[in-house]
C-alpha cells in the first residue's frame, strides 16, 4: 500500500510542473506584460503612472528578466510565500481575493459528488436488477437527458421554473442578511438552504454517466456462473447481490471520481456565473474578460491542482478497496 | 360450424427487412452488414433522420429562414411568439390560409418599457415561396425567395418570438444551426488526426514512447477543461475577425479533445498487434507503413466512426457554454451558444423565455448525436 501510494505521488509531481506551466503560460499570452496593462489601465481613468512605482513592479514580478526566470519569481513565491501576486482589477493581494470563494468551490464540488453518489447508487441499482423494467426505462430515458442538456441551461430553466411557478429567487448561496455575516449555526442553514439547486444542476451529467456504469458494470457480473452457483445452493436474492457482484461493480464507481471531478470543477464555473454564486467561477470569468492575468492564472492553477489531489486521494481510497489496482495486476 | 384457425407458421414475418437471407447474409460486405445491424437500432435510425433534418436546414439556411441575420425591426423588441393559425373563423365566412395575429403596442406609462401583445383582431396572411430579402444560395444563384414568410414584406412575423435587438429568433436559429453544426465536425476531424497518429504510435511502438504518450494523455483528462479553454480563448488578440476566431476556438476545442480517441485507437492496436494477420503481414514483409494502413486501421474503421461521432456531441456543448460565457464566438456570428448569451440576462429570460428556444435544439442535436454513436458503437463490429 505504502509503494502504491508512493508511485502515485511520484507520477503527481510533472503533472503537478505541468499544470504551472499550462497556467504561467496563459498569464502570458495576452500581448503586453503586467506592467503595460497597469499602464494602460491607470491612463484610461487618468491618473498619472508613478515611474518609480512602475520600477517597483518591474523588479517585484521581474518583468525585465528572461522568461524562465519570470516563471520561477511566480512559482516560488507562490510554493514559498503564498503569495500569488497581484489583481489590478480589484487591486488586492489575489489570495486575498480566493481565501473568501475558494472554500465555497470545494464544498459545493464536495457536495455534488456526494449527491451524485447517493441519487446514482440506488437507481443504477435499480436499473439492473430489474433490466428493462418501467422504471429502468425511466432510468435511462433520464440518463440520456442528463447528459445532452448543458448545465448552464439546466441553471436556467431552474431559475425560471421558481422564479414564475413560487416567484422565488433563486441566485447566490446566501440570503441578504447572511451576505456579510460571520460564521454561524443560522448562516450554515442558510448555506444549506441554497446550495441544493446548484448542486443538482450540477451533478446530473455526473449522475447520468454514473447510472449508466453501474448499470453496464452489474449487468456484466449478474450473468456470470459463481451467481448463478450462489442462486443453486439456496442463498437469498439480496444476499446474493450485496455479498458478490455489487462489490465487484462498486470499485469502478469509485474510480469514476477521477473523470466527475473534472467534469465537476468544469461546470462549477458555468453554473455559478448564472446563479451568481460567491465561488471563484464568475471571478475567473471577470478576471479573464478584463485580462487580469494574475488572478486568472492562479485559479486555473489552483482549481487544476485541487482536481489531481481529489483524483490522488480517489485513487488511494480504490487501492485500498481493490488490492488488483494496488499491486498493479491488469 | 367451422371455425378458421391461422396456422402459427402463416402468420407474417414480422421483420421482414431486418433479416435478410442467409445468402445475402454471406456474400454482404462488412458496411452492408453494419448498416443492416444499424437500421434494427431504433433511436439511432431516428437520431439519423434528425440529423440529416438538421444539416439540410443548416444548408438551405438562407432559403428556410425568413430573414437574414443582420435583419432587425427596433419596433419589435421582445415581441412574444405568434402562433400560426390555418383557418380564420372570426368573420362570417371561414377564411382558409395560413396566418398570424398581430401585435398591438402598450407603452407603460411609468418605466415607457413597450409590451406587445398578441391581437387576436388583426391578421397577417402568410404565404410560401414569397418574396424577401435577396441573399445567394450556395453563392451561384442570387433570389429573394424564402420557404415562407408574410406575403407583405412590412408586417412583423415573429413565429419563435424576437430578440432584445427585434431579430427573429427563429431566422437567427436557423442561421446558428450551420455554424453550431459545422463547428464540432472541423473541431472533431482535428482531434481525430492527432488522436490517430499519436494513439496509434502509442500503440504500436510501445515501450517508452507510449508511456510518455500515455502520461501526456493523462495528464490532460486530469485537467479541467473549461477553465483551460476559457484562457486560452481569452487570450485571442480582440482584433481577429469572426472567421480567425472560429478557426481558432476549434483548434482550442480539439487540443483537449483528442486525448479520448487516442485511448480508443492505442487499445485497438495493443490488441491488434498480437493478432495473426498483422504477424502474417508483415512476416511478408510489409512496411510498417503498410501494416498499419492497409491491415490494421481498416479493421476497426467502424469502431473509429462510432467514437468519433460520440465525441461530437461533446464539441458541440463545448462550444455552446465557450459562447454562452461570452468567451467562444461572438457577434455577428451566429451560432446557438451566442444566442443563449442573450439568456444569461436574468431579467431579460424572465420577461422573454422564448430566448431559451435555441437550448432546444442543442439539447436534439446532441441527443440525436448520442443515439447515432451508441447505434454505431452496437453495429460496429457484424461478426460478433
Amino acid at each position: 500500500m505504502l509503494g502504491f501510494v508512493a508511485r502515485r505521488l511520484g507520477l503527481m509531481v510533472p503533472t503537478l510542473f505541468a499544470i504551472s506551466l499550462v497556467s504561467f503560460a496563459i498569464i502570458q499570452l495576452p500581448p503586453g506584460d503586467y506592467a503595460t496593462t497597469l499602464v494602460s489601465q491607470l491612463e484610461d481613468s487618468g491618473q498619472t503612472v508613478d515611474t518609480a512605482q512602475l520600477e517597483a513592479i518591474r523588479e517585484r514580478y521581474g518583468l525585465d528578466q528572461p522568461i524562465v526566470v519570470q516563471y520561477w519569481t511566480w512559482i516560488s513565491n507562490i510554493v514559498l510565500h503564498g503569495d500569488f501576486g497581484q489583481s489590478f482589477q480589484w487591486n488586492q493581494p489575489v489570495a486575498d481575493l480566493l481565501s473568501s470563494r475558494l472554500p465555497l468551490t470545494i464544498v459545493l464540488t464536495l457536495s455534488t459528488v456526494l449527491f451524485t453518489w447517493i441519487v446514482a447508487f440506488p437507481i443504477g441499482l435499480y436499473s439492473a436488477v430489474r433490466q428493462y423494467s418501467w422504471g429502468d426505462y425511466v432510468a435511462t430515458t433520464v440518463g440520456f437527458l442528463g447528459l445532452a442538456i448543458p448545465n448552464f441551461l439546466l441553471a436556467l430553466g431552474l431559475m425560471y421554473i421558481a422564479l414564475t411557478v413560487f416567484d422565488a429567487d433563486v441566485g447566490g448561496l446566501f440570503s441578504a442578511e447572511y451576505e456579510e455575516a460571520p460564521w454561524s449555526l443560522a448562516r450554515f442553514a442558510d448555506l444549506l438552504g441554497h446550495l441544493w439547486i446548484p448542486v443538482i444542476v450540477l451533478g446530473t451529467a455526473g449522475t447520468a454517466g454514473l447510472i449508466r456504469i453501474l448499470r453496464a458494470n452489474l449487468l456484466d457480473e449478474l450473468h456470470k456462473p459463481y451467481v448463478v452457483a450462489a442462486r443453486s445452493r439456496g442463498l437469498s436474492e439480496t444476499r446474493i447481490l450485496f455479498k458478490y457482484p455489487l462489490r465487484v461493480a462498486v470499485s469502478p464507481f469509485l474510480s469514476t471520481i477521477g473523470w466527475v471531478l473534472p467534469l465537476l470543477v468544469s461546470g462549477e464555473i458555468v453554473v455559478s456565473q448564472v446563479l451568481s454564486l460567491p465561488t471563484t467561477g464568475p471571478l475567473l470569468l471577470r478576471a479573464l474578460r478584463s485580462q487580469d492575468m494574475y488572478l486568472a492564472g492562479a485559479i486555473i492553477l489552483l482549481v487544476s491542482v485541487l482536481t489531481v489531489v481529489g483524483t490522488l486521494l480517489s485513487d488511494i481510497l480504490l487501492a485500498r478497496m481493490d488490492p488488483r489496482v494496488r499491486l498493479g495486476i491488469r | 360450424m367451422t371455425t378458421t384457425l391461422l396456422p402459427e407458421d402463416q402468420t407474417p414475418d414480422p421483420t421482414p427487412e431486418q433479416a435478410p437471407a442467409p445468402a445475402d447474409r454471406d456474400r454482404a460486405s462488412q458496411w452492408r452488414l453494419v448498416w443492416w445491424r444499424f437500421r434494427g437500432h431504433k433511436l439511432a435510425m431516428a437520431g439519423l433522420v434528425v440529423l440529416g433534418g438538421f444539416y439540410l436546414v443548416a444548408l438551405l439556411a438562407s432559403f428556410l429562414a425568413p430573414h437574414s441575420t443582420s435583419w432587425f425591426d427596433e419596433d419589435y423588441i421582445y415581441a412574444p411568439p405568434q402562433l400560426p393559425k390555418l383557418v380564420d373563423t372570426s368573420g362570417d365566412d371561414w377564411n382558409w390560409g395560413p396566418y398570424v395575429n398581430g401585435y398591438t403596442l402598450e407603452q407603460d406609462p411609468d418605466t415607457l418599457e413597450l409590451t406587445h401583445t398578441v391581437d387576436p383582431g388583426t391578421r397577417i396572411e402568410l404565404g410560401f415561396f414569397v418574396r424577401g430579402e435577396s441573399y445567394s444560395l450556395f453563392g451561384l444563384v442570387d433570389t429573394n425567395i424564402h420557404l415562407f414568410g408574410p406575403k407583405d414584406p412590412d408586417q412583423p412575423v415573429y413565429l419563435l418570438g424576437a430578440d432584445h435587438r427585434g431579430r427573429d429568433l427563429l431566422s437567427l436559429i436557423i442561421h446558428g444551426t450551420r455554424v453550431s453544426m459545422t463547428i464540432g465536425l472541423v473541431g472533431v476531424l482535428l482531434a481525430f488526426v492527432l488522436g490517430v497518429v499519436l494513439g496509434g504510435i502509442s500503440g504500436y511502438v510501445g515501450g517508452k514512447t507510449d508511456g510518455l504518450i500515455q502520461r501526456v494523455v493523462e495528464f490532460f483528462m486530469s485537467l479541467p477543461t473549461l477553465p483551460l479553454w476559457l484562457g486560452l480563448a481569452a487570450a485571442l488578440p480582440r482584433d481577429w475577425g469572426p472567421l480567425q476566431r472560429y478557426f481558432a476556438i476549434t483548434v482550442i476545442l480539439a487540443i483537449i479533445a483528442w486525448t479520448d480517441l487516442a485511448r480508443v485507437v492505442r487499445g485497438r492496436f495493443l490488441s491488434l498487434r498480437t493478432e495473426q494477420f498483422v504477424t502474417a503481414a508483415r512476416l511478408d514483409g510489409s512496411t510498417r507503413r503498410r501494416v498499419i494502413f492497409r491491415h490494421m486501421l481498416p479493421s476497426f474503421t467502424s469502431h473509429l466512426v462510432a467514437s468519433l461521432t460520440l465525441s461530437i456531441p461533446a464539441m458541440i456543448l463545448a462550444e455552446t457554454s465557450l459562447s454562452f460565457l461570452g468567451l467562444g464566438l461572438q457577434s455577428p456570428v451566429v451560432s446557438w451558444g451566442v444566442l443563449l448569451e442573450q439568456a444569461q440576462n436574468f431579467r431579460a429570460m424572465a420577461d422573454a423565455p422564448w430566448l431559451l428556444l435555441p437550448g432546444v435544439a442543442v439539447v436534439l442535436a446532441v441527443l440525436s448525436f448520442n443515439f447515432v454513436g451508441d447505434g454505431l458503437r452496437d453495429a460496429a463490429d457484424p461478426y460478433r
